[in-house]
Formats: structure tokens, sequence, C-alpha cells
């Protein structure tokens, strides 16, 4: 347990540094930097007029698409690391399984592609 | 990987076929476009009808396959048989709504096939996470297509609906297998069984069966977890929601026998008194909540989840009997139902519409004899009247829990049917004595052959009743 | 407390807190947010637990990908929050008296924690120690546990035939390239000489 620790302890580290000098730079403004606030200065402005409505905005459903088509093809990719690390002890059987498995999903990647899936518009 | 290693495989020929064409029709449409709809509509029919074929002539001898994932025996026959019938009927009855209706989009057939792949493997599973998979198999091409005519409100809604409480569920199920595999130590079910014992079945482990349970009845929506059943049977396209009555039912259910009988035998008492509360409150909520639908499809939803009550019935008696009722009940439950739908699809007026109310079923024994004739079968059917087939299947039933000593439960069981029978009989009331409204276009041809046969398997099950009785026992003493 | 029990605290701890900043935030965007920070620290303790490549993949999949999803649903709903919180007041009882039943269950297992006693020796697979995690997941998965291997494919094409079923549209009069239609295209179909006379134009 103790080993696998020290493996990641780079990591730690490198982490804890990164936290510290986030937050380093999070509070330093709030102790040393001159504020005297007033309502116009903190209010929103928008080239005179004050703000017409939320920032936010709806996005297209089409994002959405592309992201559920990329999560698709990262878990297949997921399925690919063991299986390169293990290619000499898996056999043939290993072998065309994922054979098979890359088809199915190759097979989606044509309707994909034919469906005009992958195009904007 | 020989020939040996292939030969092996064969009872999962039903399962690759399936797999394998679904695949090719994926190419097609692919290539082809929507206007090889109709090709793959052929297609998917004749995919389901081979692997039909398939499993009617492999041999019922018990085999194991994928390391315990898969089982084969005679009860994974049965009711794959069964599952694949519904299927196709199903399948063939959207044939003339989807050309109505212009939906004709080729990846519909693919995901019924797909899904019915799915409930195949649930029906063989006999360990945790193929029973997950093919859970989730089956739903995920399910709540597609429930909103497959996305450019219609109640459709998507439909949709919207069953893939978020069906996502509960799974949630649901799977935190039960994490709880059992946890407290047993194995994800088989033979494993399972092995190491929960009567006495000594801990805490956790009941915990991790009660969440399981809850998973598997949110998929047969059996009462508390029935919610989504009516708004997704009226919502969705009316063709999908007599596949969704007719074949993924059948599949949960088999998987809760299997479940219970494989992987729980020593617990049977812990596990009974949620089967017999579920029961008693789907016969229940089944009768009374369906009194007063006037959508015919909403009636149907509350019609089949009192059915689930009765189907549960036979499973609480946890005998070779009760899993013998089970099968007979979803049997003629799944004839009944698919009758049903294929009346509800024939309900288009002059003018194109498909009108889903009870009362424009007024009057149907004078314009529609035929039509008219058949549904007052079904109602008088399900609302188990002898000599008809519904009769049977509850007698079954109510005689296996007899048997097993649940009186109390077999006495609710006549009580809500004696009441269930109130609403099944007003529809009989508006189809012969009420005067006729709307006047209904011809009934396309297939859906004609469906209303028949059903209505014949209804009328003269009671002349032999034995080969299917036998098959049935067969199939329910190889999980024994 | 050795230092592997402190980062399962500090982990678990974190995860705690964000699971419930998840369902806690006003902000739709933030609760993701959380989530992420949650799949962080699930990823930190599959790490204590040895799990290395699992650690990796939530960090890489769920992070990466599931994460971004659900930004942009999030985002693509435009749900106002206000009308979200009306019913809150009025589910609460019910909801609250749920989550009080699974909390008692949940407090109950953990209090009678007692493994079947012939569960040790079921359990199918030990984890190898002279191996690494990926390469030991790697000899089983497509082997042994090919039918659960090829399921996951097809439900990863149900997945995709779903998504594009269900919500992509073509926009009408869009020109789209044609690629085999350009390439196909030779000289006489694009070129045409005309001899034009003088005077006259074409």
């Amino acid at each position: 347990m103790n080993a696998l620790l020290a493996d990641y302890l780079p990591l730690a580290i490198f982490i804890g540094v990164a936290l510290v000098i986030g937050l380093a730079l999070l509070i330093a403004p709030f102790l040393v930097a001159y504020r005297s606030p007033d309502a116009e200065k903190l209010s929103a402005y928008e080239c005179g007029f004050n703000a017409f409505d939320d920032a936010r905005m709806k996005f297209d459903v089409r994002f959405y698409l592309v992201a559920i088509l990329f999560i698709i093809f990262d878990l297949e990719v997921a399925f690919l690391f063991p299986w390169a690390v293990a290619f000499r002890d898996v056999g043939d059987l290993g072998f065309w399984s994922m054979m098979l498995f890359l088809g199915v999903l190759t097979i989606g990647f044509v309707y994909e592609w034919k469906k005009g899936a992958l195009e904007w518009d | 990987m020989n020939g040996q290693f292939f030969a092996d495989l064969a009872p999962a020929l039903p399962e690759m076929l399936l797999a394998g064409g679904a695949l090719l029709m994926v190419l097609v449409g692919a290539i082809g476009g929507d206007r090889s709809s109709g090709l793959i509509n052929v297609l998917a029919a004749i995919l389901l009808l081979a692997a039909g074929a398939a499993l009617v002539t492999a041999s019922p001898e018990t085999k194991v396959l994928f390391n315990g994932a898969f089982t084969w025996d005679a009860y994974a026959r049965f009711l794959k048989v069964l599952v694949i019938g519904g299927a196709l009927i199903a399948l063939i009855m959207s044939f003339d709504y989807l050309r109505h209706e212009k939906l004709q989009r080729f990846e519909y057939a693919i995901l019924v096939v797909l899904s019915t792949t799915g409930m195949l493997i649930m029906i063989s599973a006999s360990d945790l996470i193929a029973l997950y998979l093919g859970f989730e198999l089956q739903s995920l091409a399910l709540y597609v297509i429930a909103a497959i005519h996305r450019d219609n409100l109640r459709s998507t809604e439909a949709g919207l609906k069953y893939f978020v409480l069906g996502a509960l569920s799974s949630g649901m199920l799977l935190y039960g297998c994490s709880l059992i595999y946890g407290y047993a130590g194995t994800i088989s079910f033979a494993g399972i069984a092995q190491s929960v014992q009567a006495g000594n079945a801990p805490t956790g482990l009941i915990f991790g069966l009660v969440f399981l349970f809850a998973g598997l009845a949110f998929k047969v929506s059996a009462v508390p977890f029935h919610m989504w059943t009516p708004d997704v049977y009226e919502g969705a396209p009316t063709p999908v929601t007599a596949f969704f009555a007719a074949a993924p039912k059948v599949a949960a259910m088999s998987v809760f026998v299997r479940v219970a009988i494989d992987a729980f035998p020593n617990i049977l008492d812990q596990w009974r008194q949620i089967i017999v509360f579920i029961s008693i409150a789907s016969m229940m909520l089944g009768a009374f909540a369906a009194i007063g639908q006037s959508n015919i499809k909403r009636l149907l939803a509350y019609s089949s989840i009192g059915n689930v009550g009765y189907i549960l019935v036979g499973l609480s008696a946890g005998t070779s009997n009760g899993v013998q009722s089970v099968l007979i009940y979803l049997t003629v439950y799944v004839i009944m139902t698919l009758g049903c739908f294929a009346v509800v699809l024939c309900m288009r007026t002059k003018d194109g519409r498909l009108v889903e109310n009870v009362d424009d079923l007024a009057g149907l024994a004078r314009t529609q004899p035929l039509m008219g004739f058949v549904m007052a079968m079904m109602m008088f059917s399900l609302a188990g009247i002898p000599p008809l087939a519904g009769f049977f299947a509850k007698f079954y039933v109510f005689l296996a829990a007899i048997e097993a000593q649940l009186y109390w439960l077999a006495v609710i069981g006549v009580v809500t049917s004696v009441v269930g029978a109130f609403y099944y009989l007003r529809i009989v009331k508006i189809i012969y004595f009420d005067e006729a409204t709307i006047e209904f276009q011809r009934m396309p041809f297939e859906l004609k052959a469906i209303i028949a046969l059903t209505g014949a398997f209804v009328l003269f099950y009671f002349i032999f009743p034995a080969p299917m009785v036998a098959v049935a026992g067969a199939a329910a003493n190889s999980l024994f | 407390m050795t230092l592997a029990s402190a980062f399962f605290y500090l982990f678990a701890g974190i995860a705690v807190a964000s699971a419930f900043m998840v369902i806690a935030a006003k902000n739709p965007v933030h609760s993701v947010l959380y989530l992420i920070l949650a799949f962080f620290n699930a990823a930190g303790l599959f790490l204590l637990l040895g799990a290395e490549f699992l650690a990796m993949i939530l960090v890489v999949v769920y992070v990466g990908a599931v994460a971004v999803l659900f930004l942009f649903v999030v985002m693509m709903l435009d749900v106002d929050f206000a009308e979200l919180r009306e019913g809150f007041l009025q589910y609460l009882p019910i909801g609250g008296l749920v989550g009080i039943i699974v909390l008692v269950e949940l407090v109950l297992v953990v209090g009678s924690w007692a493994v079947a006693p012939s569960a040790p020796q079921a359990i199918a697979e030990r984890t190898p120690t002279d191996i690494t995690n990926a390469e030991a997941l790697g000899r089983v998965l497509y082997t042994d546990y090919l039918l659960f291997f090829q399921l996951s494919g097809l439900i990863l094409l149900v997945a995709m035939i779903g998504a594009i079923v269900l919500t992509l549209r073509h926009k009408e009069g869009v020109k789209r390239q044609n690629i085999a239609a350009q390439v196909a295209r030779t000289k006489a179909a694009g070129l045409s000489l005309h001899d034009v006379k003088p005077g006259q134009g074409l």
C-alpha cells in the first residue's frame, strides 16, 4: 500500500503546489488590493444599457449529439488499453473478440457517417 | 478457438442471429436511407422468424455457456419463443401504422430486433452482470422507440418519462446487485444460492434483494413502481405500446422468476413477503384504477398492471407448479394483449385518424362484427370468464397459490378479478348495446389475421389445453 | 492513523461533501462542477484500493466526456430555476421520508456487517499482485467475459443509433459538399468550349 502511495507522491505534491498557488493568487488580492466599491462601479455595463437578459442561452441540441458520439468512441478506446497491455496473453479468442467489438462500432460509425451526423448543418 | 468452440456456442444461436442480422440491417439502412425501410421491416420479420425457428428446433437440454453467464434450458426456450413471437407479431402490427403516420424510419425495426436480443439475453442470464447488460440493451432500445415519433409531444413525453424512471430503476437494480455481490462474494446465481443459507442470510444481502426486486418490479410495472405505465402506454405510438405490453414484460418477468428461484431458493420466506405484497397491490390497483379510464390504451395499461399482479401470485408460490402457472399465464396474457392492441390499431376513422377512446368502440358489433366479437371475447377472457383462455390462466395461478397454502392471497385474487370484470364487461356492453357513432375503415389484412388468430386461441384454448400445460410444466421443472 | 487512511478520509470527505453540493447548489452548472470534483475524489479512492486502471478511466471517461455532456445538457435545457424550486417544499415531506428510510436501511446494513462465511472462497478472480491492473483486466475481459464485452459493444451501438434517431435533424436548403461528385468531376463535365463569333456573344 505504501509503495503504491509512494508512486503517486509526485502527483500529490503537484496537486498540493497547484492548490497553494491557486489559493494564493485568489487570496492575495483580497488582502493587498485597494478597494472602494460603489453601486455604479459594480453594476453590469453593456454599452451604456442595463443588461437585457440572462447571459445564459440555449445550446443547440447538436452539441449533445457530438458529445454523446464522443463518449461512445471514448469508451471504445478505453476498452483497447487492457487489450493492448494483455495482448500476448489473450490469444486468438481475445484478438477476434476485440475485432468483433471494433467491427460492431465500425458499423455504427458507417451509419452515423452516412446519416450525416458528422456534418454540422 | 476451433470448431468445438463454435459448437459449444450453439445454444446462443438465436441471439447471435438477431445481433448479426441487426448489424446487417444497420448497414443496409445506412446505405439505402429511409427508402429501404420497407425492405428492413421485412428483413427484421424474417430474422425474428429465423431466430424463432432456431429456438423451436434446438434441444431443451440444459447447457451453461460463457463461464456460467448464460444458461440454456427448457425454461429459457419456452420464454424465448414467447418473446420472439410477441415481438414478431407486434412488429407486423406496426407496418400499417407506420405507413399511415409517415413514420417510415428504418431504425424502428432495427431497434425492435436489438431490444429483442437484449430480452433473450435477460431470459438466459444466470449471473448479475449478464442480467444487467441484457436489461440495458433492451431498455435503451425501448426508450428510443417510445419516442420514435419525435415531432409528437405525447410520444416524446412518453420516451422521456420511460427513460428517467427506467434509469432510476436500473440504478436501484445495480445498487441491489452490488449489495448482493458484496455479501455473497459472487455474481453467479448458483454461487449466490450456495452462499446464502436459510438461517444466516446477512441483513445486507436481504437489502440487496429488496433493491433488486424493486428494480425488477419497475420493469414489470408492478405496484408501487407502476407510475410510468399508463403515461407511457398512452403516449407511445400504439404498435410500440403493443410491443411494450407483450415482449419486455415477459422478459422482465422471466428474470424475476429465475432470480428468485435460482439465486435465492433458500430464503423463500423472505422474498415471498415482497412478492405477495406487490402482487396484492398490483391486483387491487389494476382492478380499481382502470374503472375510471376513458382512453383504451390507458385502460389496457391498468389491465396489464393487474395481470402482473396475478402472474406474481404464481411466483409467490415458489414451487414448480407456481412457475408453470406463471408460464401459462404469460402466454395467455401475451396473446390477449396482442389481440386487444390489434383491435385498437384498427380503430381508424374514415378520414384516417386513429381514435383511442373507449366510447369510440360503441356499436362495433354491428359495424365490424369480427372486430367487435373478438374484442368482446378478449374482454371476457381478461375478466376470467370460463371457458375462455384467461379463465384457465387465472385458475392455474390460484391453484398454485392454494397448494402453497397462500389461501388468502388466492381469495384476494378472486375478489379483485370480480371487481376487474366490471370494467371489462362495460366495454362489452359498449360494443354490443350502444349506438355506433363512428365508422371505421376496413381492417388491413395482417391485423385482421392477427385478430382472427388471437381470437381463435382465446376461444378454443379449452379444447386442447394439454400440450401447453405439458410444455410449460417441463420448462418449469428445468428450473428446479 | 497511517498515511493511507489519512488520504482515504480526505478523498471520502471531499467526495461526500461535493456530492451533497451537487444536489444543494442553486446553479445547475455549479452542480456539474461539484460532480466533477466528486468524480476526481472517487478516482482517488479507486487509487487507494489499488485499482489504478479504473481510477484513470474514471477520470478520462467521466470527467473528460460524461461531465462535458452534462454541461451541454444543463446549458441546453435553459432551466428556469425559480420554477424548478417551486414544488420543492411540497414534495419535501415524502422525499424526506424516502430518504430517511433509505438512510436507516444503510445504517442497518453497515451495522450488521457480516459477509456470508463461504463468500471469500467464492470470489472468482483474485487480484493478482505481480502484474498491473490493466493487464489483469485484459487477461479475463476479452476471453472469460466475452459475452459481457460483446454486449457492451451492442449497447454502445444502440446508444449511437438512439442519439441519432432522436436528435439528428438536417436543415433544409443547406448546400453540402459532395466529395464523391467532386472527385468524379471530369474535364468534359466542368468545361465546355464555345466558338464565339465576333460581335454576337453567347
